[in-house]
Protein backbone atom coordinates (compact mmCIF):
# COMPACT_ATOMS: atom_id res chain seq x y z
CA UNK A 1 0.00 0.00 0.00
CA UNK A 2 2.86 2.43 0.77
CA UNK A 3 4.54 2.51 -2.54
CA UNK A 4 1.67 3.13 -3.99
CA UNK A 5 1.25 6.29 -1.95
CA UNK A 6 1.67 9.62 -3.66
CA UNK A 7 4.50 11.39 -1.80
CA UNK A 8 3.49 15.87 -1.50
CA UNK A 9 5.60 18.76 -2.14
CA UNK A 10 5.67 20.91 1.04
CA UNK A 11 6.73 24.24 1.22
CA UNK A 12 7.45 26.07 4.59
CA UNK A 13 7.88 30.22 4.81
CA UNK A 14 10.10 31.04 7.59
CA UNK A 15 9.12 34.60 7.17
CA UNK A 16 5.22 34.32 8.31
CA UNK A 17 6.45 31.05 10.95
CA UNK A 18 5.90 31.86 14.51
CA UNK A 19 7.37 29.45 15.92
CA UNK A 20 4.46 27.22 17.56
CA UNK A 21 5.85 23.51 16.78
CA UNK A 22 2.73 22.59 15.99
CA UNK A 23 4.02 20.95 13.04
CA UNK A 24 6.69 19.20 14.83
CA UNK A 25 4.03 18.06 17.38
CA UNK A 26 1.93 16.92 14.29
CA UNK A 27 4.90 15.20 11.76
CA UNK A 28 8.21 15.22 13.68
CA UNK A 29 10.04 12.78 10.62
CA UNK A 30 8.68 16.05 8.52
CA UNK A 31 9.51 19.14 10.56
CA UNK A 32 12.30 20.45 12.94
CA UNK A 33 12.63 23.68 14.52
CA UNK A 34 15.86 25.47 14.48
CA UNK A 35 17.80 27.07 17.03
CA UNK A 36 15.63 30.30 16.43
CA UNK A 37 12.91 27.70 16.85
CA UNK A 38 11.72 28.15 13.31
CA UNK A 39 10.49 25.59 11.02
CA UNK A 40 13.27 23.63 9.08
CA UNK A 41 12.39 21.01 6.56
CA UNK A 42 13.82 17.50 7.35
CA UNK A 43 12.21 16.01 3.98
CA UNK A 44 10.61 18.03 1.23
CA UNK A 45 8.65 15.56 -0.35
CA UNK A 46 7.25 12.96 3.01
CA UNK A 47 5.13 9.87 2.21
CA UNK A 48 3.41 10.23 5.51
CA UNK A 49 0.71 12.72 3.60
CA UNK A 50 -2.19 12.33 6.45
CA UNK A 51 0.28 13.69 8.73
CA UNK A 52 1.55 16.69 6.72
CA UNK A 53 -2.26 17.67 5.61
CA UNK A 54 -2.69 17.90 9.51
CA UNK A 55 0.36 19.84 10.14
CA UNK A 56 -0.39 22.06 7.60
CA UNK A 57 -4.00 22.40 8.43
CA UNK A 58 -3.13 22.96 12.08
CA UNK A 59 -0.18 25.75 11.38
CA UNK A 60 -1.56 29.10 13.43
CA UNK A 61 0.58 31.26 11.06
CA UNK A 62 -0.23 29.51 8.13
CA UNK A 63 3.47 29.10 7.68
CA UNK A 64 3.08 25.16 5.46
CA UNK A 65 2.09 24.91 2.30
CA UNK A 66 1.19 21.98 0.13
CA UNK A 67 2.14 22.27 -3.47
CA UNK A 68 1.88 18.95 -5.24
CA UNK A 69 0.13 15.58 -3.91
CA UNK B 1 -12.52 37.05 49.77
CA UNK B 2 -15.57 35.02 49.12
CA UNK B 3 -17.14 34.96 45.74
CA UNK B 4 -19.89 36.65 46.82
CA UNK B 5 -17.90 39.46 48.39
CA UNK B 6 -16.20 40.03 44.82
CA UNK B 7 -19.64 39.68 42.78
CA UNK B 8 -20.87 42.20 45.30
CA UNK B 9 -18.47 44.88 44.34
CA UNK B 10 -18.30 44.01 40.71
CA UNK B 11 -19.71 46.48 38.25
CA UNK B 12 -21.92 44.90 35.58
CA UNK B 13 -23.44 41.79 34.66
CA UNK B 14 -21.70 39.11 33.23
CA UNK B 15 -21.25 39.09 29.39
CA UNK B 16 -23.03 35.56 27.96
CA UNK B 17 -19.53 34.02 26.30
CA UNK B 18 -18.39 34.04 29.36
CA UNK B 19 -21.16 32.26 31.32
CA UNK B 20 -21.05 28.66 31.64
CA UNK B 21 -23.12 25.66 33.13
CA UNK B 22 -20.30 23.86 34.90
CA UNK B 23 -18.15 22.70 32.16
CA UNK B 24 -20.76 23.91 29.09
CA UNK B 25 -20.83 27.65 27.42
CA UNK B 26 -24.31 29.00 28.09
CA UNK B 27 -27.56 27.91 25.72
CA UNK B 28 -27.61 31.66 24.82
CA UNK B 29 -24.29 31.09 23.52
CA UNK B 30 -24.75 28.01 21.48
CA UNK B 31 -27.74 29.83 20.27
CA UNK B 32 -25.82 32.77 19.03
CA UNK B 33 -23.09 30.29 17.44
CA UNK B 34 -26.17 28.14 15.62
CA UNK B 35 -28.68 30.94 14.16
CA UNK B 36 -27.09 34.50 13.61
CA UNK B 37 -23.64 32.98 13.88
CA UNK B 38 -21.64 36.75 14.27
CA UNK B 39 -24.23 38.73 16.79
CA UNK B 40 -23.02 41.99 18.78
CA UNK B 41 -22.95 41.22 22.51
CA UNK B 42 -22.32 43.10 25.76
CA UNK B 43 -19.18 43.16 27.38
CA UNK B 44 -18.51 43.34 31.00
CA UNK B 45 -17.87 46.44 30.61
CA UNK B 46 -20.74 47.72 28.69
CA UNK B 47 -19.30 48.09 25.27
CA UNK B 48 -20.94 46.30 22.16
CA UNK B 49 -18.75 44.16 19.89
CA UNK B 50 -19.27 41.72 17.88
CA UNK B 51 -18.94 38.04 19.10
CA UNK B 52 -17.64 35.30 16.37
CA UNK B 53 -18.87 31.83 17.51
CA UNK B 54 -18.01 29.68 14.66
CA UNK B 55 -15.29 27.50 14.55
CA UNK B 56 -14.14 28.41 10.66
CA UNK B 57 -15.03 31.93 11.40
CA UNK B 58 -12.87 32.01 14.45
CA UNK B 59 -9.61 30.68 12.25
CA UNK B 60 -10.48 33.39 9.84
CA UNK B 61 -10.71 35.86 12.13
CA UNK B 62 -7.42 35.06 13.57
CA UNK B 63 -5.39 34.93 10.93
CA UNK B 64 -6.15 38.08 9.82
CA UNK B 65 -4.05 40.23 11.89
CA UNK B 66 -4.00 42.97 9.20
CA UNK B 67 -8.01 43.08 9.08
CA UNK B 68 -8.30 42.60 13.17
CA UNK B 69 -5.92 44.43 14.76
CA UNK B 70 -4.96 43.94 18.28
CA UNK B 71 -2.88 46.81 18.62
CA UNK B 72 -6.16 49.00 17.95
CA UNK B 73 -7.99 46.69 20.00
CA UNK B 74 -5.95 47.17 23.36
CA UNK B 75 -6.24 51.10 23.14
CA UNK B 76 -10.04 50.53 23.69
CA UNK B 77 -9.34 48.40 26.71
CA UNK B 78 -11.95 50.29 29.40
CA UNK B 79 -8.67 49.87 31.71
CA UNK B 80 -6.74 52.59 29.59
CA UNK B 81 -9.36 55.17 29.28
CA UNK B 82 -8.48 57.82 31.18
CA UNK B 83 -4.30 57.43 30.48
CA UNK B 84 -2.00 59.76 29.12
CA UNK B 85 -0.52 58.03 25.58
CA UNK B 86 3.09 57.99 27.36
CA UNK B 87 1.17 55.95 30.69
CA UNK B 88 -0.56 53.53 27.75
CA UNK B 89 2.61 53.14 25.96
CA UNK B 90 4.31 52.47 29.28
CA UNK B 91 1.70 50.46 30.35
CA UNK B 92 1.85 48.31 26.83
CA UNK B 93 5.71 47.63 26.47
CA UNK B 94 6.32 44.22 25.86
CA UNK B 95 2.41 42.77 26.11
CA UNK B 96 2.74 40.97 22.90
CA UNK B 97 -1.24 40.79 22.72
CA UNK B 98 -1.23 44.45 22.77
CA UNK B 99 0.95 44.53 19.35
CA UNK B 100 0.07 43.89 15.47
CA UNK B 101 3.06 43.01 13.00
CA UNK B 102 6.13 44.23 12.93
CA UNK B 103 6.22 45.32 16.41
CA UNK B 104 4.65 41.86 17.90
CA UNK B 105 7.24 39.78 15.01
CA UNK B 106 9.90 41.67 16.61
CA UNK B 107 9.06 40.55 20.81
CA UNK B 108 7.77 37.08 19.34
CA UNK B 109 10.83 36.46 17.57
CA UNK B 110 12.99 36.76 20.27
CA UNK B 111 11.04 34.62 22.60
CA UNK B 112 10.38 31.46 20.11
CA UNK B 113 13.72 29.85 20.63
CA UNK B 114 12.78 29.82 24.75
CA UNK B 115 9.53 27.83 23.47
CA UNK B 116 10.55 25.42 21.23
CA UNK B 117 9.80 21.46 21.22
CA UNK B 118 13.18 20.54 21.98
CA UNK B 119 13.51 22.97 24.98
CA UNK B 120 10.74 21.86 26.09
CA UNK B 121 11.68 18.43 26.13
CA UNK B 122 14.78 19.09 28.45
CA UNK B 123 12.52 21.00 30.98
CA UNK B 124 10.80 17.26 31.39
CA UNK B 125 12.67 16.08 33.99
CA UNK B 126 11.94 18.51 36.12
CA UNK B 127 8.63 19.26 35.43
CA UNK B 128 8.67 15.26 36.69
CA UNK B 129 10.22 16.14 40.01
CA UNK B 130 8.30 19.77 40.59
CA UNK B 131 4.73 17.16 40.10
CA UNK B 132 6.17 14.36 42.10
CA UNK B 133 7.32 16.72 45.20
CA UNK B 134 4.04 18.15 44.95
CA UNK B 135 2.33 15.17 45.35
CA UNK B 136 4.93 13.59 47.67
CA UNK B 137 3.38 16.68 50.06
CA UNK B 138 -0.71 16.06 49.67
CA UNK B 139 0.35 11.88 50.31
CA UNK B 140 2.20 12.76 53.43
CA UNK B 141 -0.57 15.67 54.03
CA UNK B 142 -3.37 13.06 53.65
CA UNK B 143 -7.06 13.73 52.32
CA UNK B 144 -8.87 15.86 52.35
CA UNK B 145 -6.71 18.01 50.46
CA UNK B 146 -7.43 21.20 47.83
CA UNK B 147 -6.60 20.37 44.47
CA UNK B 148 -6.25 23.97 43.42
CA UNK B 149 -3.94 25.34 46.15
CA UNK B 150 -2.06 21.81 46.51
CA UNK B 151 -1.49 20.41 43.40
CA UNK B 152 -2.81 22.91 40.17
CA UNK B 153 -1.55 26.05 41.26
CA UNK B 154 2.28 25.29 42.84
CA UNK B 155 3.15 23.19 40.20
CA UNK B 156 2.65 25.49 37.09
CA UNK B 157 3.54 28.33 39.05
CA UNK B 158 7.02 26.63 40.37
CA UNK B 159 7.71 25.86 36.76
CA UNK B 160 7.50 29.24 35.22
CA UNK B 161 9.16 30.87 38.34
CA UNK B 162 12.26 28.41 37.63
CA UNK B 163 12.02 28.85 33.65
CA UNK B 164 11.19 32.91 33.76
CA UNK B 165 13.89 33.52 37.06
CA UNK B 166 11.44 34.44 39.29
CA UNK B 167 11.61 34.04 42.79
CA UNK B 168 9.32 31.02 44.14
CA UNK B 169 9.13 32.36 47.60
CA UNK B 170 7.52 36.11 46.04
CA UNK B 171 4.53 33.23 44.75
CA UNK B 172 2.16 34.63 47.80
CA UNK B 173 2.55 37.74 46.14
CA UNK B 174 2.31 37.43 42.33
CA UNK B 175 -0.74 34.41 42.56
CA UNK B 176 -3.05 37.22 44.55
CA UNK B 177 -2.01 40.14 42.08
CA UNK B 178 -2.88 37.53 39.21
CA UNK B 179 -5.84 36.64 40.68
CA UNK B 180 -7.31 40.72 41.23
CA UNK B 181 -5.93 41.58 37.87
CA UNK B 182 -8.63 38.69 36.12
CA UNK B 183 -11.07 39.07 37.99
CA UNK B 184 -13.19 40.65 35.52
CA UNK B 185 -15.83 41.39 38.87
CA UNK B 186 -13.66 43.93 40.33
CA UNK B 187 -13.71 47.73 39.88
CA UNK B 188 -11.53 48.62 37.05
CA UNK B 189 -9.36 51.13 39.14
CA UNK B 190 -8.40 48.17 41.37
CA UNK B 191 -7.55 46.14 38.62
CA UNK B 192 -5.46 48.87 37.40
CA UNK B 193 -3.65 49.45 40.31
CA UNK B 194 -2.76 45.67 40.73
CA UNK B 195 -1.92 45.58 37.33
CA UNK B 196 0.71 48.60 37.75
CA UNK B 197 2.03 46.62 41.02
CA UNK B 198 2.81 43.64 38.89
CA UNK B 199 4.60 45.50 36.84
CA UNK B 200 6.50 47.08 39.28
CA UNK B 201 7.52 43.92 40.64
CA UNK B 202 8.51 42.75 37.41
CA UNK B 203 10.69 46.04 37.01
CA UNK B 204 12.71 44.92 40.39
CA UNK B 205 13.57 41.79 39.02
CA UNK B 206 14.58 43.29 35.60
CA UNK B 207 17.18 45.84 37.40
CA UNK B 208 18.62 42.67 38.87
CA UNK B 209 18.57 40.67 35.84
CA UNK B 210 20.17 43.44 34.30
CA UNK B 211 22.64 43.63 36.95
CA UNK B 212 23.42 39.88 36.99
CA UNK B 213 21.40 38.25 33.95
CA UNK B 214 21.39 34.37 35.28
CA UNK B 215 20.72 31.30 33.19
CA UNK B 216 16.65 31.70 32.79
CA UNK B 217 14.35 33.29 30.47
CA UNK B 218 14.85 36.66 32.26
CA UNK B 219 18.83 36.68 31.98
CA UNK B 220 19.02 35.52 28.47
CA UNK B 221 16.30 38.28 27.36
CA UNK B 222 19.29 40.34 29.00
CA UNK B 223 22.10 38.94 27.46
CA UNK B 224 20.73 38.54 23.75
CA UNK B 225 18.48 41.30 23.53
CA UNK B 226 19.22 43.78 26.25
CA UNK B 227 20.18 46.75 23.95
CA UNK B 228 17.11 46.13 21.73
CA UNK B 229 14.38 45.65 24.48
CA UNK B 230 13.72 48.64 26.89
CA UNK B 231 13.13 48.20 30.38
CA UNK B 232 9.80 48.63 29.88
CA UNK B 233 9.72 45.69 27.30
CA UNK B 234 11.26 43.82 29.50
CA UNK B 235 9.58 44.23 32.67
CA UNK B 236 6.34 44.10 29.98
CA UNK B 237 7.60 40.67 28.22
CA UNK B 238 8.28 38.81 31.82
CA UNK B 239 4.87 40.25 33.48
CA UNK B 240 3.19 38.93 30.51
CA UNK B 241 4.70 35.31 30.72
CA UNK B 242 4.43 35.15 34.60
CA UNK B 243 0.69 35.78 34.49
CA UNK B 244 0.28 33.25 31.34
CA UNK B 245 1.81 30.29 32.82
CA UNK B 246 0.18 30.21 35.69
CA UNK B 247 -2.85 30.96 35.63
CA UNK B 248 -3.56 29.14 32.51
CA UNK B 249 -2.05 25.39 33.21
CA UNK B 250 -3.38 25.73 36.70
CA UNK B 251 -6.83 25.89 35.59
CA UNK B 252 -6.72 23.48 32.77
CA UNK B 253 -5.12 20.92 35.65
CA UNK B 254 -7.93 21.50 38.12
CA UNK B 255 -11.19 21.85 35.79
CA UNK B 256 -9.57 18.87 33.83
CA UNK B 257 -9.37 16.98 36.93
CA UNK B 258 -13.02 17.48 38.14
CA UNK B 259 -13.86 16.59 34.55
CA UNK B 260 -12.32 13.26 34.60
CA UNK B 261 -13.66 12.75 37.86
CA UNK B 262 -16.99 13.21 36.62
CA UNK B 263 -16.38 11.23 33.79
CA UNK B 264 -14.87 8.00 35.24
CA UNK B 265 -14.76 5.67 31.92
CA UNK B 266 -12.52 8.62 30.37
CA UNK B 267 -10.61 8.78 33.40
CA UNK B 268 -9.44 5.26 32.92
CA UNK B 269 -8.36 5.41 30.07
CA UNK B 270 -5.37 8.42 31.07
CA UNK B 271 -4.77 6.92 34.24
CA UNK B 272 -4.14 3.32 32.61
CA UNK B 273 -3.16 3.99 28.94
CA UNK B 274 0.62 5.60 28.85
CA UNK B 275 -0.20 6.80 24.91
CA UNK B 276 -3.81 8.00 25.95
CA UNK B 277 -2.63 11.05 27.36
CA UNK B 278 -1.58 13.11 24.49
CA UNK B 279 -5.06 13.20 22.56
CA UNK B 280 -6.45 13.30 26.06
CA UNK B 281 -5.16 16.90 27.10
CA UNK B 282 -6.03 18.20 23.57
CA UNK B 283 -9.65 17.22 24.28
CA UNK B 284 -10.08 18.45 27.49
CA UNK B 285 -8.27 21.93 26.55
CA UNK B 286 -10.98 22.02 23.37
CA UNK B 287 -13.96 20.68 25.99
CA UNK B 288 -12.93 23.01 28.69
CA UNK B 289 -11.79 26.32 26.69
CA UNK B 290 -10.70 27.66 29.71
CA UNK B 291 -10.29 31.49 27.83
CA UNK B 292 -13.65 32.47 27.00
CA UNK B 293 -12.48 34.92 24.10
CA UNK B 294 -8.77 35.81 23.19
CA UNK B 295 -8.07 39.75 23.05
CA UNK B 296 -10.39 41.94 21.63
CA UNK B 297 -9.69 42.66 17.80
CA UNK B 298 -10.36 46.14 16.17
CA UNK B 299 -11.21 46.05 12.43
CA UNK B 300 -8.84 48.34 10.48
CA UNK B 301 -11.56 47.88 7.05
CA UNK B 302 -14.94 47.18 6.12
CA UNK B 303 -15.60 43.94 6.39
CA UNK B 304 -17.37 40.68 6.66
CA UNK B 305 -17.63 37.65 8.68
CA UNK B 306 -20.21 34.78 8.09
CA UNK B 307 -21.57 36.69 5.32
CA UNK B 308 -22.33 39.54 8.34
CA UNK B 309 -21.11 42.93 7.69
CA UNK B 310 -18.78 44.26 10.25
CA UNK B 311 -17.87 48.08 9.39
CA UNK B 312 -13.96 49.52 9.97
CA UNK B 313 -13.46 50.55 13.65
CA UNK B 314 -16.18 47.89 15.10
CA UNK B 315 -14.49 45.49 18.70
CA UNK B 316 -14.59 41.93 17.59
CA UNK B 317 -14.15 39.14 19.82
CA UNK B 318 -13.61 35.09 19.67
CA UNK B 319 -16.18 32.82 21.63
CA UNK B 320 -13.69 30.32 21.71
CA UNK B 321 -15.57 27.65 23.91
CA UNK B 322 -18.62 28.04 21.13
CA UNK B 323 -16.20 27.54 18.32
CA UNK B 324 -14.24 24.41 19.86
CA UNK B 325 -17.92 22.74 20.37
CA UNK B 326 -19.07 23.77 16.84
CA UNK B 327 -20.72 21.06 15.71
CA UNK B 328 -20.19 21.91 12.04
CA UNK B 329 -16.02 21.00 12.55
CA UNK B 330 -16.60 17.89 14.17
CA UNK B 331 -19.27 15.03 15.57
CA UNK B 332 -21.11 14.93 18.43
CA UNK B 333 -19.02 18.26 20.47
CA UNK B 334 -20.48 18.44 23.21
CA UNK B 335 -19.19 14.85 24.44
CA UNK B 336 -15.77 14.25 26.36
CA UNK B 337 -14.17 11.57 24.76
CA UNK B 338 -10.18 11.46 25.13
CA UNK B 339 -9.37 9.19 22.64
CA UNK B 340 -10.69 11.91 19.66
CA UNK B 341 -7.16 12.61 19.01
CA UNK B 342 -7.69 15.88 17.16
CA UNK B 343 -6.05 19.20 17.57
CA UNK B 344 -7.62 21.41 15.34
CA UNK B 345 -9.27 23.45 18.33
CA UNK B 346 -8.85 26.68 19.42
CA UNK B 347 -7.94 26.41 22.80
CA UNK B 348 -4.75 28.04 22.55
CA UNK B 349 -6.33 30.50 19.48
CA UNK B 350 -4.86 30.25 15.81
CA UNK B 351 -3.55 32.73 13.98
CA UNK B 352 0.25 34.83 15.02
CA UNK B 353 -0.91 35.09 18.69
CA UNK B 354 -1.62 31.38 18.86
CA UNK B 355 -0.23 30.83 22.52
CA UNK B 356 3.72 31.06 22.64
CA UNK B 357 3.45 28.83 26.28
CA UNK B 358 1.55 26.29 24.61
CA UNK B 359 4.31 23.57 23.90
CA UNK B 360 5.29 24.23 28.08
CA UNK B 361 1.21 23.72 29.06
CA UNK B 362 1.36 20.66 26.81
CA UNK B 363 4.00 19.28 28.90
CA UNK B 364 2.94 20.37 31.92
CA UNK B 365 -0.62 18.48 31.79
CA UNK B 366 0.80 15.21 29.93
CA UNK B 367 2.87 15.05 33.19
CA UNK B 368 0.90 16.25 35.49
CA UNK B 369 -2.64 14.50 34.78
CA UNK B 370 -1.26 11.19 34.80
CA UNK B 371 0.89 11.27 37.38
CA UNK B 372 -1.96 12.76 39.59
CA UNK B 373 -4.79 9.89 38.73
CA UNK B 374 -1.55 6.71 39.29
CA UNK B 375 -0.28 8.46 42.35
CA UNK B 376 -4.22 8.57 44.08
CA UNK B 377 -6.21 5.89 42.26
CA UNK B 378 -9.44 6.48 44.48
CA UNK B 379 -9.47 9.83 44.33
CA UNK B 380 -12.58 11.93 44.10
CA UNK B 381 -14.37 15.26 44.69
CA UNK B 382 -15.67 15.80 47.90
CA UNK B 383 -19.46 16.17 47.30
CA UNK B 384 -20.55 20.02 47.13
CA UNK B 385 -17.03 21.07 47.26
CA UNK B 386 -16.02 22.13 43.81
CA UNK B 387 -16.16 25.89 43.77
CA UNK B 388 -16.50 27.09 40.14
CA UNK B 389 -14.62 30.44 38.96
CA UNK B 390 -16.59 32.43 36.61
CA UNK B 391 -16.48 35.77 36.42
CA UNK B 392 -12.50 35.77 34.98
CA UNK B 393 -10.56 36.18 32.71
CA UNK B 394 -9.58 32.85 32.34
CA UNK B 395 -12.12 30.21 33.50
CA UNK B 396 -11.23 27.44 36.33
CA UNK B 397 -11.72 26.10 39.57
CA UNK B 398 -11.42 28.83 42.25
CA UNK B 399 -11.07 25.41 45.25
CA UNK B 400 -12.03 22.01 44.96
CA UNK B 401 -11.88 19.47 47.94
CA UNK B 402 -10.82 15.97 46.67
CA UNK B 403 -9.96 12.43 48.93
CA UNK B 404 -8.34 9.28 47.87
Amino acid sequence: MVSEEKHVHVVADRDTCIGAGMCVMSAEDVFDQDDDGLVTLLVEDPADRTAVRRAVEGCPSGALRITAG
Amino acid sequence: MTETTTRARGATEMPVYMRRNEFEPVPELTALRDGPRVAKVRTAFGMDVWAVTRHEDVREVLSDAGTFSNTLGMARMAMMDDLSDAERARMRAGNLLAFDPPDHTRLRRMLTPEFTIRRMRRLEPRIHEIVDEHLDAMEAKGPPSDLVTDFALPVPSLVICELLGVPYADRDEFQRRTGLLLDMSLPMAERRRVGLESREYMATLVTRAKADPGEDLLGMLVREHGDDLSFDELAGIANLLLIAGHETTSNMLGLGTLALLRHPDQLAIVRDDPDAIEPAVEELLRWLSIVHSGTMKTTTADTEIGGVAIPKGDTVLCALPAANRDPRSLDDPDRLDVTRGAIGHVAFGHGIHHCLGAPLARMEMRIGFPALLRRFPTLAEVPGSADFRSFHVIYGMAKMEVTW
